[in-house]
């Protein structure tokens, strides 16, 4: 297995220069419209021309709620608008690196000279500057470990290849009536060496699972077991200061400001004019962590635990009961002041948004409910996004568009993905009985 | 707060509760008021239909809905529209992400539909008229009185047919319908609602009441110390210092939709071999119900809240049928409501919901893929309109060419949530519930998708696992207009026809 990786190289930008980057980034759209959809072969960087990239945005994270902050009695923070630059791919990132440096070595310098400190006189390379402004997500989420982009292409060949033949398949398997094994065993059997047929032509390739790095894995052991014994050691602690903390995180509960403010029918234009194109959609979101040392630790405790299951049990296509998200991630910036979010979901905004409330409502309290603006909670867990409207306003109000995005596979979704490698697993392992095989060729 | 008091009957218009079956007439008009105090003269002292049941039945009914333009034409102050939600104020057809959404594309484009489509120029009210056979006329004479003329022009009649229960293709149609919770009995928290329940919290159909979150949704409300003329409306129920301009009304959602009749008996009898029996299986899988309305799938073993036990044609879930081997996921009537509850069926104890709560222990790698039903429902008034034609008839070569078609309505508390969703997460996803490049069989477009995989299939699942894949189904129902309106309760057209008329009352 080739494992994931992720990066997003941020920097602030020069003053006065936003719009000119804006117009730079925008360039590189299909049409340079604001939908935010790339054209993967543009010349800055042309993604169709990284097999491993899955998906890749480059946005300007900008403080567009900073006054909220005057509701806890506090004065706006500066903040410069910063370009981030951010992507999921397949194998390690430094590799990753040289093939950008390889391929769009001056998109990137032209894009990023934007930035403040670029060229920066300590990092003399490319490579080296992207690999000093890579911040590292406190969370991370990826839909299925391992499956590469390759994997998604050969797999979705295999599955159009398979529907494609099926009806020829079923007419020469009825004719043959001579044949001992039933119909499915003989469908099987059919296809299978119509498959062999296209491998060995060349038309069809399954190219088997890579090698899982040893550094990897042992690296993977060390987090899975370490941290639930370093949580064991702080166990007796935890449950000493637990009252304590449980019941000050409710005092806060009640006390914090509440929010209650409607987004402008302009930002609301400017992000769904971005929605709806592929059958997958991109998400942003920028805020504020609450004030003060109890909300930002129990943030970040919570956004532990998320990466911990994350990385070790919702690694398989779920994760609790939605199973549209392609990949996610957490990341707190401006000294773990401000906190950003970012996923590619199946589907429209408002069918994501009943995901949240109505299926992982409680652990999107959990995962947000310490950012300002984020309708009140009872207990961590209780209410929050179920006060729907308060919810989608704030939620709508910290969303911002991305200025390109790039999806390797825009037509699939998760579903799809997983259906197309369950097609390939009963290619490879022998179902063990015709209701099986069934259930298989119904996936076809 | 439970209560079981006394709904105000009174002040609802009554299209929220009867459906006027006995009503087979109807006049719908689509209107622009060129007078506002001679419009404001004739609201007044219209003969609006309340929802109070009366015995014998109503004569005639006459219903009022109003655009964000109509608003404000009577005189609604911005400061009041603003406090309207977004798709309301920019409407259907203003904003081409919406259209986009609710697959307005292509054939469906607003512009090229008969009204309704240029969002600078919407119809400012929608006059509906109900009357027993052979009276509509009469009817429309009285609501026609000398204040209506000066005070409106119309637009367009939409046309209306008296289709007898069925819809044009032929099929039993208006069978499956939320039954609100008037008295508010049911539990609205989610552990209470884990299988499908047909009876629906007041506030996801009328404005002012708590929804299935249990929470009031967004309305304009007035400071009676400010503005003195909004003691006529009701109390604010979550805020009883305020007055209730939302409190009894509910948004109206009208399509417009045209059924090619002749292209869909003519594809089903050509996809299957012009055999009789498998082209009206066809039509009926598409449906996902037989012509006379029966389900295809079996009675559900539980009672479902809401559905009458002797309700044969409401009485079932899909919870037996996950592959839809019976009635095909893609089916219209499954994906307009899937029937689903806020956890997948057959959990036994909190264990097993506590798992699923962490999505484990679902039976199927499909499982749990489409949303609750509760937060989507929708209450649909529409009526059919132009000439009969069986589905016989429709398949002889020379079948008649004419418009036919649904005004579809619904009333919802919150457009975006429920039609809109309905529209974009159910009827035209083309990956809803894990199925594979298909939009709904009948009110799909068949727009590619980005990369160009078609979506003009439509698939039955089969026990041996051969899906019958059905290709290049042609689009069936054209959208031909549109708007999203409000019908305001009666308390709140009291206060509509009292406000101060301002400077530009006369259009030229």
């Amino acid at each position: 297995m080739k494992p994931q990786s992720t990066f997003m190289i941020c920097a602030a930008v020069r003053e006065g220069q936003l719009e000119s980057l804006r117009d730079l980034l925008r360039s590189m759209n299909i049409s340079h419209k604001k939908n935010g959809l790339v054209n993967p072969d543009n010349s800055l960087i042309p993604f169709s021309r990284f097999p491993n990239l899955h998906m890749a945005r480059l946005v300007i994270i900008e403080a567009t709620t900073a006054d909220d902050i005057k509701a806890f009695g506090l004065e706006p923070k500066p903040w410069s608008p910063t370009l981030a630059f951010l992507g999921d791919i397949d194998g390690d990132r430094n590799d990753f690196f040289d093939q950008l440096v390889e391929l769009a070595e001056q998109g990137l310098t032209q894009i990023f000279s934007f930035c403040i400190g670029f060229p920066d006189a300590n990092s003399n390379t490319l490579k080296h500057w992207l690999q000093t402004h890579d911040v590292v997500p406190d969370a991370n989420y990826i839909n299925w470990l391992g499956r590469t982009v390759k994997q998604v292409h050969e797999e979705a060949a295999l599955h159009q290849c398979l529907a494609e033949y099926l009806p020829q398949a079923v007419d020469d398997v009825r004719h043959n009536t001579t044949s001992p094994l039933s119909l499915q065993q003989q469908l099987r059997q059919s296809l299978l060496s119509y498959v062999e047929m296209q491998k060995q032509t060349g038309r069809l390739i399954l190219t088997a699972p890579e090698c899982t790095p040893c550094r990897w894995q042992l690296r993977n052991l060390l987090h899975k077991i370490g941290i639930p014994l370093v949580l064991l050691l702080l166990l007796p602690l935890f449950l000493l200061i637990a009252p304590i903390f449980l019941l000050r995180i409710r005092m806060l509960e009640q006390s914090d400001p509440e929010l209650f403010i409607r987004p402008t029918r302009e930002h609301i234009k400017q992000l769904s004019a971005q929605e709806d194109w592929y059958v997958t959609n991109q998400f942003n979101v920028f805020g504020y962590v609450k004030p003060g040392l109890v909300r930002l630790l129990t943030f970040k405790f919570i956004l532990l635990l998320t990466n911990y299951i994350a990385r070790h049990i919702y690694n398989h296509g779920f994760l609790t009961r939605i199973k549209t998200i392609h990949f996610a991630r957490w990341v707190f910036l401006d000294d773990n002041q401000r906190v950003y979010f970012a996923s590619n979901y199946d589907g429209s905004h408002e069918s994501y948004m009943d995901d949240f409330i109505n299926k992982v409502g409680w652990g999107l309290n959990l995962a947000f409910g310490n950012g300002i603006g984020y309708p009140r909670t009872r207990w961590l867990i209780k209410e929050g996004a179920a006060r729907e409207h308060q919810f989608k306003y704030s939620q709508r109000r910290h969303q911002f568009p991305s200025e390109v995005w790039y999806k390797a596979y825009p037509d699939l979704t998760a579903t799809d993905l997983a259906r197309n490698h369950r097609i390939r697993l009963g290619l490879e392992v022998r179902q063990a009985s015709d209701a099986d095989i069934s259930e298989w060729l119904s996936l076809i | 707060m439970r209560k079981s008091g006394d709904f105000e009957y009174d002040d609802l218009q009554g299209l929220v509760r009867f459906a006027y079956g006995k009503l087979p007439e109807t006049c719908f008009m689509l209107l622009n008021i060129a007078d506002a105090s001679a419009a404001k003269q004739w609201l007044s002292n219209a003969p609006i239909s309340n929802a109070v049941s009366t015995d014998p039945l109503p004569k005639t009914a006459l219903h009022i809905a109003f655009t964000v333009a109509g608003l404000r034409q009577l005189g609604l102050t911005d400061a009041v529209i603003e406090s309207f939600p977004d798709e309301f104020i920019v409407g259907m057809s203003g904003d081409e992400s919406r259209s986009r959404r609710l697959g307005d594309v292509d054939e469906n484009a607003p512009t090229r539909w008969q009204w309704g489509g240029d969002s600078d120029n919407l119809p400012h009210v929608l006059l509906l008229l109900y009357a027993e056979k052979n009276a509509i006329n009469n009817w429309r004479k009285t609501v026609e009185d000398s204040f209506f003329s000066t005070a409106f022009t119309l637009l367009k009649e939409l046309p209306t047919t008296d289709f007898r229960n069925a819809e044009p293709f032929g099929f039993a149609d208006g069978i499956s319908q939320p039954l609100i919770d008037w008295a508010r009995q049911q539990s609205t928290d989610a552990h209470d609602r884990d299988s499908y329940s047909n009876l629906l919290a007041i506030g996801e159909i009328v404005l002012g009441y708590p929804n299935e979150y249990s929470q009031y949704n967004p309305r304009p409300l007035f400071n009676p110390k400010t503005e003195p003329a909004a003691m006529v409306l009701p109390n604010a129920e979550d805020q009883p210092a305020l007055k209730d301009f939302g409190r009894n009304g509910c948004y109206l959602v009208l399509r417009q939709l045209d059924q090619d009749v002749p292209g869909f008996w003519q594809f089903a009898d050509q996809a299957s071999d012009h055999d009789s029996d498998k082209r009206q299986q066809l039509a009926e899988v598409m449906v996902g119900r037989h012509l006379d309305g029966s389900p295809l799938v079996a009675k559900s073993k539980i009672d479902i809240p809401g559905i009458d036990s002797n309700d044969a044609n409401n009485l079932f879930t899909y919870n037996d049928d996950p592959q839809g081997l019976k009635c095909p996921i893609s089916a219209h009537v499954r994906r307009a409501n899937p029937r689903t509850g806020e956890m997948t069926p057959g959990h036994s104890n909190w264990l097993t919901r506590f798992l699923k709560i962490l999505g484990f222990c679902n039976k199927r790698p499909d499982d749990d893929l489409v949303a609750s039903s509760r937060f989507h429902r929708l209450l649909r008034r529409g009526r059919s309109y132009g000439p009969v034609l069986s589905p016989d008839a429709a398949l002889k070569p020379d079948a008649p060419v004419a418009e036919r078609g649904l005004q579809f309505i619904c009333l919802v508390a919150n457009i975006s949530r429920q039609f809109e969703f309905v529209q974009n997460a159910w009827v035209m996803n083309s990956k809803f519930g894990g199925i594979q490049l298909e939009r709904d069989p009948l009110l799909g477009h068949r727009r590619q998708l980005y990369d160009g995989d078609s979506t003009n299939h439509f698939n039955r699942s089969d026990p041996t696992g051969l899906t019958q894949k059905i290709c290049a189904l042609p689009q069936f129902i054209t959208v031909r207009g549109g708007g999203y309106f409000f019908m305001p309760g009666l308390r709140a057209i009291k206060y509509l026809a009292a406000l101060p008329n301002h400077g530009s009352d006369k259009v030229s």
